[in-house]
């Protein structure tokens, strides 16, 4: 019998019947959503992760270009060269929604019409390198984006998997058997009910024939 | 309209800022944390949608990135900073895909 107590009527019996057939169809609902959860996380992970070698390799080689840069420029003329900047770029959001996870799309915008419009300095005062820098770095840009969109859905929709799985697991293995165990615990309960009826009511009329007509006496 | 910010070293990130993004150095992990939740948690008009953060500085605020984890903006992103490259930001996939698969399919760990 199960732990929790039920009540062994047709009323019981008849409502756990009905969530036994919802729960299925929701076990079988929310295992297809897990399953092709997984399939688009995985292709998103995978592309995760040849993006996020590229970009680390290419911030390698900026930060390098950076560092010779440095080196021919003094900090000042950098600073200048550097922290007023005239291109910006802001960003505009909208939302995919892939089996019930809100997904981040991020399409980029700079300030000026030209996107390679990033030189925030006059070429007379620093170093090549630094060009090279900073054109290295614009260059790895777009793929930095692309990487930040598909890093936060595969967060988010790793967690949505688990949450699912959970989800799946419960209903598998605890809520569908104890609704099975439940229903069959009533069944036979009503069963046994129906059957010492029966009984006592061929005893009463035994008795009662025996009242009447006094076999036992003969 | 959303914003990107970087925040680390000031080494590793003054770079980004002559791309149009918004740098913000954080001297030491304290300053980084503190950073981090005005920028994230930043209302108003153009709120951070982005923000990469240099690995190093990461590893040190590891509590304050995971309570953005859950939330669809900010995305944080670690990215290497001058010290080189510490994996901690393959270590961040590697986690999500544990986290949804139950173990490591992808990296074969």
């Amino acid at each position: 019998m199960a732990a929790t107590h039920v009540n062994p009527t047709r009323m019981e019996l008849t409502r756990l019947k009905k969530k036994l057939v919802t729960a299925v169809r929701g076990h079988k609902l929310l295992k297809d959503k897990r399953d092709e959860l997984m399939r688009q996380f995985l292709d998103l992970v995978r592309e995760n992760k040849t993006l996020r070698e590229r970009v680390e390799q290419g911030i390698q080689t900026a930060n390098k270009n950076f560092v010779l840069a440095r080196a021919a420029t003094p900090d000042a003329v950098l600073d200048v060269a550097l922290l007023t900047p005239k291109q910006e770029i802001t960003l505009e959001t909208g939302l995919k929604n892939v089996m019930s996870v809100e997904i981040p799309i991020l399409t980029a915008k700079t300030r000026t019409s030209d996107p390679n419009d990033m030189y925030s300095y006059g070429f007379a005062f620093t170093s090549g390198d630094l060009d090279m820098a900073v054109k290295s770095l614009s260059d790895i840009l777009p793929d930095m984006l692309r990487l930040a969109e598909v890093e936060k859905s595969c967060q988010l929709m790793a967690a949505e998997i688990e949450k699912t799985r959970r989800r799946v697991n419960a209903l598998e293995h605890v809520m569908i058997p104890e609704m099975q165990e439940n229903i069959r615990y009533i069944t036979m309960k009503l069963d046994e009910n129906e059957r010492s009826t029966q009984i006592r009511l061929m005893k009463v009329k035994d008795m009662m024939l025996e009242q009447a007509h006094h076999y036992s006496q003969k | 309209m959303y914003k990107i910010a970087v925040l680390g070293e000031r080494d590793g990130i003054y770079g980004f800022a002559a791309l149009g993004l918004s740098v913000f150095p954080a001297e030491d992990p304290e300053h980084g944390a503190r950073l981090l939740r005005r920028l994230a948690d930043q209302e108003g008009e153009q709120p951070y949608a982005v923000i990469y953060i240099t690995e190093s500085l990461a590893a040190q605020i590891e509590d304050e990135i995971d309570r953005y984890r859950s939330r669809r903006f900010p995305a944080i992103i670690p990215i290497p900073g001058v010290s080189g490259n510490t994996g901690a930001g393959m270590r961040a996939v590697r986690k999500s895909v544990e986290q949804a698969v139950g173990s490591d399919i992808i990296f074969g760990g």
